[in-house]
């Protein structure tokens, strides 16, 4: 059943949203012990939004298109007097005052917000490995990572606890674990889906998509949430774009350009699906030929001084002062040290440490300032490629899900799980992950579509041709 | 005009003055702008800088920023926010946001009452902090039990004003600072107020061997509450470097915090231990560019400054001094005095009024043409300038024309032949203090004056008594 076919069932009367919830909250109960895909399940305020969404569809109010349709957040989303961890120990117990600008936009269209789920501290890392409060298991096969940031969002879309899902990707954390646990991932423009309420990891590059089964269930989640937002200065002001209407068009005459740098380095299974992804689309009309980002290959160099920098000053704030945790010390900077190192986890202590170094007075221009022009060639490139072609393709990790703890050891090898998503989050721009068929180890394989800015519409329109060339 | 402390040595000074903007709410949020009010009720996810929480910036806080541009000749320029990363308690982010190399406003000049004029080198928008109190151990911070912080004042919308080094006096400092006061209320941009914090002033100091084009190493000095507290600072300052460098030692460039009870500048911290901000461009704010059509509408809503204005009346005024036209212009009683000025008013004897006898709240409802009428019954000599005074006490008091109000209290010229026998009483009866008239002791010349005007209840003309009198010493 799509999203779009339970909303209605919903606002008809057929069925009752607090039979639904109850459905995903059993499910949940009964299978995440294993998985841990869920931080924290809101069990009484799911219930009484479902009850809500219930009372209003009697009164003969519309509640709205995702009428009870049940939704998982990524635990960095702000969500009032429900606690927002971030999976780290320094925010373990805190509890915002106020919600993210995502949830207001879900409870507005009749979404049940079910519960939170796990990531990596901050969403720094690419397995959920890097949770305080303990990795996810990939539905798949519970002994491999989901991906990661937002590994407990894919997780729980995979595993069926929830037909939907939020995550934020600020260099692949939506994509790379969708890709890893077989469900569709988008990572909208930059700007498009409001920031307000998203607890940064770096700012210029963070940014909220869904997470859903079928192209067309990301489609709707997508048009709901987007749009321009007055509380975030770098929304693009627009209103949300409708890409649903579209999914049907084809892809008859687009061009495609298949990405050299998008497929280099990944495994061969990989790249044989991508390849198999690239002739289905020339089948049904698109033409497609070899496509170039040059600078793309400086791209994870690039992200990990911009993102740890940013990131250093973002997280300036957990100082043990105003929430989240405090260790006492004798006197303030020994309270800050105190708090902070038993707060954070060692990947965050990595990255406030690059960024720190990245940013100081003798070394900003070399390495920052470095980074910010290897940027700007990226834009470049894409804009160049997409002179010549309409979207691009490649693959979305190089990998599919690898063994819990096999890349825990060198931090590098993790990193370069984002080598092919970096370079959209870099350029602002759109990119889809959709489901491909699976690897040589039966383990599901995405295969990304890109696109330029504020070209979602055409990016869901091809997405949504990949998965019929599948049925 | 330099000054130097010592003939051997001159000073340089730059200031930094940290101008609240008086908007109603904040620079990125929409709490309460506000001084006062009960600690921290004026906050919200964004100003207390919560987790997921937005900057979004303030039209108006950029507005006011604009009009400080142009009131001090700067160039509006597109800008930048930038962050400026240090931990402390009372900035909710640990980072503050500031703009750095780009600025909203650039190069400047403001013109001090004397005619100097002083560079200004930038005037940028950033967000004040909160406020901590260190509570127990005699609110000192080091030996404080705790510190309390609240954070109302943090996220409210600050314009830093910075000087080029072009200040050479303690006085003309304070000149400086009077200046920009009267600038920033004229424009109304902010409530100007040292004492409470809205504005708030640093300097930097540094001496050189007089006729030297170098500058010395200079100190910052922090903590100057009030006009007083930055002179002497400066003074005390400019003296302990010029004494090391006597001394053969040197000056190290540091922070220096003034100490109002002990009349003394100490170490804050050294260069070494300076804080290194790494600045980077904000990424959660969006260029500010404001368009030409904008920047017309703010340069068209900006008032005749006061510089301007002392000219206009200085012009006018006649031998009237500097000083007192400055006086006239702060009291904002120059367009009441240029127009009785122009209603055929003597300039000086009008000016004399404005300083002496007129505020800025009693002469509200003066109007020119009375005010010019009591002159000119003052230089035509049927008011003395003591009646003149009593009876512009009295228009301003209930109102109503000089002239009647003169005739009401009796007051009318007292004829030249009834003064000269008074004066002549006087010498009578004061012989030794003629004599000493008489020997150029000018200072026995207003007892005189005084008993004259005892003599006459007040009805004689003071000028007329002091011109009766030398002709007499001189014959």
């Amino acid at each position: 059943m799509t999203l779009a076919e339970t909303a209605r069932a919903v606002r008809a009367g057929e069925r009752s949203a607090r039979e639904i919830v109850d459905e995903h909250l059993a499910l949940i109960a009964d299978r995440d012990g294993a998985l841990h895909a869920f931080n924290h399940v809101m069990t009484d305020d799911a219930r009484a939004a479902a009850d809500e969404v219930d009372r209003r569809v009697a009164a003969g109010d519309d509640p709205g298109s995702l009428a009870g349709v049940g939704v998982a957040l990524k635990d960095n989303m702000c969500t009032r007097g429900v606690p927002t961890t971030c999976s780290s120990r320094i925010l373990e117990h805190w509890h915002p005052p106020y919600d993210a600008t995502i949830l207001s936009r879900l409870a507005a269209a009749g979404a049940v917000m079910v519960g939170k789920t796990n990531l990596d501290e901050f969403a720094m890392g690419s397995s959920t490995e890097n949770s305080a409060f303990g990795p996810t298991c990939n539905p798949h096969d519970p002994t491999r990572v989901p991906g990661g940031s937002s590994g407990g969002s894919a997780a729980a879309v995979a595993a069926g606890f929830v037909p939907a899902a939020f995550g934020s990707d600020t260099g692949g954390s939506i994509r790379q674990p969708a890709a890893l646990c077989g469900v569709v991932g988008v990572k909208p423009t930059y700007g498009r889906v409001s920031r307000y309420g998203l607890v940064a990891f770096a700012s210029s590059l963070d940014q909220i998509g869904p997470f859903a089964a079928s192209v067309e269930d990301a489609a709707l989640l997508f048009e709901v949430v987007a749009g321009h937002d007055p509380l975030d200065s770098t929304s693009v002001p627009e209103p949300a774009p409708s890409v649903v209407d579209g999914l049907g068009d084809g892809v008859e005459g687009l061009r495609v350009g298949l990405t050299k740098e998008f497929v280099e380095g990944a495994d061969a299974d990989v790249v044989a699906r991508v390849e198999e992804a690239a002739r289905a689309l020339e089948k049904a009309g698109a033409i497609v030929s070899e496509a170039s980002v040059p600078a793309a290959v400086y791209g994870l160099s690039a992200y990990y001084l911009i993102a740890p920098a940013e990131a250093s000053s973002n997280l300036a704030r957990y100082d043990g002062v105003r929430y989240g945790l405090r260790v006492d010390g004798d006197d303030i900077t020994d309270m800050y040290t105190a708090t902070r190192a038993a707060g954070f986890g060692a990947e965050v202590k990595r990255r406030i440490m690059l960024g720190t170094y990245a940013l100081s007075a003798g070394y900003y221009d070399a390495y920052y300032g470095q980074a910010q022009r290897v940027r700007t060639l990226i834009i470049r490139d894409f804009e160049a490629a997409y002179a010549d072609h309409d979207l691009l393709l490649g693959a979305t990790s190089p990998t599919t899900a690898f063994e819990i703890g096999a890349k825990t050891e060198n931090p590098l090898t993790m990193y370069l799980s984002d080598v092919f998503t970096i370079p959209s989050n870099l350029a602002g721009h759109p990119a889809i992950s959709v489901p491909y068929g699976t690897g040589d180890d039966g383990l599901p394989v995405g295969v990304q579509v890109l696109a330029p800015a504020l070209a979602e519409p055409l990016m869901f329109r091809a997405a949504a041709a990949l998965e019929r060339s599948l049925s | 005009m330099t000054t130097v402390v010592d003939t051997d040595w001159e000073m340089v000074i730059g200031l930094e003055v940290h101008c609240e903007l008086s908007t109603q709410t904040k620079l990125f949020c929409g709490c309460r702008n506000a001084f006062g009010d009960e600690p921290n009720t004026n906050v919200c996810p964004v100003c207390l800088g919560l987790p997921g929480s937005l900057p979004v910036v303030n039209e108006r806080a950029v507005e006011y920023a604009m009009r400080i541009g142009e009131a001090l000749h700067c160039t509006v320029e597109p800008s930048i926010f930038h962050r400026k990363n240090y931990f402390y308690p009372d900035m909710p982010k640990d980072y503050q946001v500031s703009q750095y190399d780009m600025p909203i406003n650039a190069r400047g000049w403001l013109e001090l009452p004397d005619g100097t004029r002083i560079g200004i080198t930038r005037a940028h928008m950033e967000e004040d902090t909160g406020k901590t109190s260190h509570v127990g151990g005699g609110g000192r911070i080091h030996d404080a039990g705790y510190a309390l912080v609240d954070y109302n004042r943090a996220g409210v919308p600050l314009v830093e004003i910075v000087s080029d080094p072009d200040i050479r006096s303690a006085a003309h400092a304070k000149d400086y600072v009077d200046e920009l006061r009267a600038i920033l209320s004229a424009i109304e941009v902010s409530d100007v107020k040292m004492e409470e914090g809205s504005l708030r002033v640093d300097s930097n100091v540094s001496v050189r061997p007089a006729g030297s084009s170098e500058f010395g190493t200079r100190c910052e000095i922090k903590n100057l509450n009030s006009l007083r507290s930055l002179v002497h600072a400066i003074e005390y300052e400019a003296r302990r470097q010029i004494q090391l460098l006597q001394d053969g030692e040197q000056v190290v460039q540091e922070t220096r915090h003034w100490n109002e009870e002990e009349g003394r500048t100490h170490s804050m911290r050294s260069k070494e231990e300076a804080f290194d901000y790494r600045y980077f461009p904000e990424p959660d704010l969006v260029p500010v560019e404001p368009s030409a059509e904008w920047l017309d509408r703010v340069r068209a809503s900006i008032p005749v400054l006061p510089a301007e204005r002392r000219a206009a009346l200085a012009a006018e005024a006649g031998t009237s001094s500097t000083a007192d036209v400055a006086v006239v212009i702060d009291r904002g009683l120059d367009r009441l005095v240029r127009a009785a000025i122009t209603a055929g008013a003597d300039p000086e004897r009008v000016v004399t009024h404005a300083v002496h006898n007129l505020a800025h709240e009693t002469a509200a409802n003066l109007e020119p043409e009375k005010l010019a009428s009591l002159v000119k019954l003052e230089t035509d000599g049927t008011l003395t300038a003591t009646q003149a005074k009593k009876v512009l006490a009295e228009m301003l008091e209930h109102g109503g024309d000089p002239a009647s109000i003169a005739a009401e209290l009796g007051f009318e010229a007292m004829d030249q032949d009834a003064l000269m026998s008074v004066v002549d009483q006087l010498v009578a009866d004061n012989p030794a203090e003629f004599d000493r008239l008489k020997s150029g002791d000018q200072k026995v010349m207003g007892f005189f004056v005084g008993q004259a005007m005892k003599a006459t209840q007040g009805k004689a003309d003071g000028r007329v008594v002091t011109a009766l009198l030398r002709e007499r010493a001189s014959s």
